[in-house]
């Protein structure tokens, strides 16, 4: 009977012609293993192999980017979570709710995840950006990634403020209503704007009306909020977090010189 | 400085204490705009300094990043599993809850609609702060202070920033959350809540006030009041830029106000008077509505301020 050897075993697995297929490099604590545990995966490639120093300090970015970055993974998968249990209807929205807080296994979870983690984004990304500003890292070469991240911070309030609407409760629909009543003010495009007279609108044809799909907040508007937080804005929000890190990773971290 | 051995803190230090010259740091004379097509990707650090000072991404990083996910997981988790998100009655349209707040974030706008009128407080404004936000990093010429904390080095940057982000948007989200209640009037916390509390509010308008009772005279008054502030708030901001002394220790500009004003040139000065002028405006009118109980500045049929 053959001795049970794992460092036997452990070396046929290692050796094999799978594992060296998926796994490139041995794992011995080597700086040439140390470059290619980040060069050599698409994940970690986001980083540079190596960076300064400072970079790895809290001190310096408080770690903000980052968590704004997790806390938008976090919301994307309890998110389709959610998904799978809610009707963007004015029949079903609400029950839904109730059915994902009651019955659904882990729902009530998944639900305070979601929106807790959305409002730890809204805080992080400020926070982020005062750290940006506070270590001067809009100035040049970075200025245009401050305003990419201007845009991500638009976006991440606007993904927040249309998911605010979903649960079709009480508490969302004036929320949102008193959010989205200012359109109707907007100069020239509401039609209790300034200049309203010039373009001709009305309640059922200006800026405001634009938004909730028709003259007052009602189901129309629930499928167009669902709409833009689940698809468009997280998209337009990943491209530009592609655009923000992409610049990171050319520019470099901003430090000291 | 060019040659120094770039260590780790003491660097830092160094540079802040070569703070008074003008080229503390390599190329880093009053930044000349580097030309069009010019632009270097690779960060312009590299060129000449000496010493690298560079971890190894993994493990140094990844180890960070990860244990900072996993707090930050297990902090949300533990929260959602104590905290429900709420949930209240199904919607009702014909049911004004009052009062009726915008999501926390939005409540900083919410309360400038007790200083000023929807358009002004709800559309010109944010746009206003989105585009500004945006226009920092061209606007911003200080060459120093890029990439570490420093107060010393950037002090009207920072308090600049700090009254337009901490004093208005962090402390009136706090008020709209916190303070405002039935009729958006004040409440402290732990005060009934009463929502049949009447405040008389006898406002008037800034030129009713003056003794203007003809529409278009008080217009017009209204008018040139808005006027006056943005040309005497240019004048004053102008005069005060130009006056700061050579080797101003609160500035980079060695040759003082009128090296910077050279640097800066009229387009940056112009916008950024503008946006300044106008964010002031918000403490001016909130001022005269406290002090005067002032509501419009100006009233016309179009718009009132
Ligand atoms: C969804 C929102 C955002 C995400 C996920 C994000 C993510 C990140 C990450 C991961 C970094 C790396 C360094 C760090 O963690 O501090 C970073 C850097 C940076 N971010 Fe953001 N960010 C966001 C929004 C913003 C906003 C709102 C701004 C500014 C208005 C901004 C401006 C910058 C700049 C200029 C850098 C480079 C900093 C440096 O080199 O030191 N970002 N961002």
């Amino acid at each position: 009977m053959a001795k049970f050897d794992l460092q036997e075993i452990k070396r046929q697995i290692v050796e094999s012609q799978a594992w060296q297929s998926i796994f490139r490099h041995g794992y011995e604590d080597t700086p040439r293993n140390r470059i290619l545990m980040v060069s050599g995966n698409i994940w970690l490639h986001l980083h540079p192999s190596k960076v300064q120093r400072h970079a790895t300090r809290l001190r310096f970015t408080w770690c903000m980017g980052g968590i704004t970055f997790l806390l938008f993974l976090v919301t994307v998968i309890t998110g389709i979570y959610l998904m799978f249990y809610y009707r963007p209807t004015a029949e079903y929205a609400y029950a839904d709710m109730k059915y994902l807080e009651f019955d659904m296994p882990f729902g009530m979870l998944m639900r305070n995840m979601h929106r807790w983690a959305a409002h730890g984004m809204v805080i992080a990304v400020w926070l982020h950006m005062f750290r940006v500003f506070m270590t001067g890292s809009y100035k040049p070469p970075r200025e245009f990634n401050w305003v990419v991240g201007v845009i991500l911070l638009v976006l991440t309030l606007l993904l927040s403020f249309t998911g605010y609407l979903l649960p079709w409760d009480q508490l969302s629909i004036w929320a949102v209503t008193v959010g989205s009543n200012m359109a109707r003010a907007t100069p020239l495009l509401g039609h209790e704007g300034p200049f309203h007279e010039v373009l001709g609108v009305n309640p059922i044809y200006d800026a405001r009306a634009f938004l909730f799909g028709g003259s007052e907040i009602g189901p129309h508007t629930l499928l167009r909020f669902y709409i833009l937080h689940c698809i468009f804005f997280p998209l337009l929000a990943s491209l530009f977090m592609a655009v923000h890190f992409w610049r990171i990773r050319r520019d470099g971290i901003s430090g000291p010189l | 400085m060019a040659d120094a051995t770039r260590g780790d803190v003491p660097a830092m230090k160094m540079q802040a204490a070569a703070g008074g010259g003008a080229a503390a740091r390599v190329g880093s004379a009053p930044r000349p705009a580097p030309a069009a097509g010019k632009r270097i990707e690779v960060p312009i650090k590299k060129a000449g300094s000496g010493i690298e000072d560079k971890l190894h991404t993994w493990p140094f990083l990844v180890r960070s990043e990860f244990l900072m996910s996993v707090a930050v997981i297990v902090i949300l988790a533990v929260w959602s599993l104590t905290i429900n998100a709420p949930l209240e009655g199904p919607a009702n349209t014909t049911r004004t809850p009052n009062p009726s707040k915008a999501p926390w974030y939005f409540l900083g706008l919410q309360e400038m609609l007790v200083f000023f009128d929807p358009w002004y407080a709800g559309v010109v404004l944010p746009s206003l702060v989105i585009v500004g936000l945006m226009l920092i990093p061209y606007l911003d010429i200080n060459p120093k202070g890029n990439g570490y904390y420093t107060f010393r080095e950037r002090k009207y940057e920072i308090l600049t920033f700090l009254l337009g982000f901490q004093i208005l948007w962090v402390s009136f989200i706090i008020i709209g959350t916190f303070f405002r209640g039935p009729g958006w009037n004040w409440f402290w916390p732990g005060q009934v809540w009463d929502p049949h509390l009447v405040e008389s509010l006898t406002n008037v308008d800034l030129p009713y006030l003056f003794g203007f009772r003809d529409y278009t005279a008080s217009a017009l008054f209204g008018l040139s009041l808005i006027v006056a502030y943005y040309v005497v708030g240019y004048a004053l901001f102008y005069l005060w830029v130009r006056a700061r002394p050579a080797n101003d220790p609160w500035s980079s500009f060695p040759g003082g106000g009128k090296e910077l004003l050279e640097a800066w040139g009229p387009v940056r000065f112009g916008i950024t008077a503008f946006l300044f002028l106008t964010m002031i405006g918000v403490f001016v009118k909130m001022a005269l509505r406290h002090a005067f109980n002032i509501k419009y500045i100006m009233v016309t049929p179009w718009i009132n301020i």
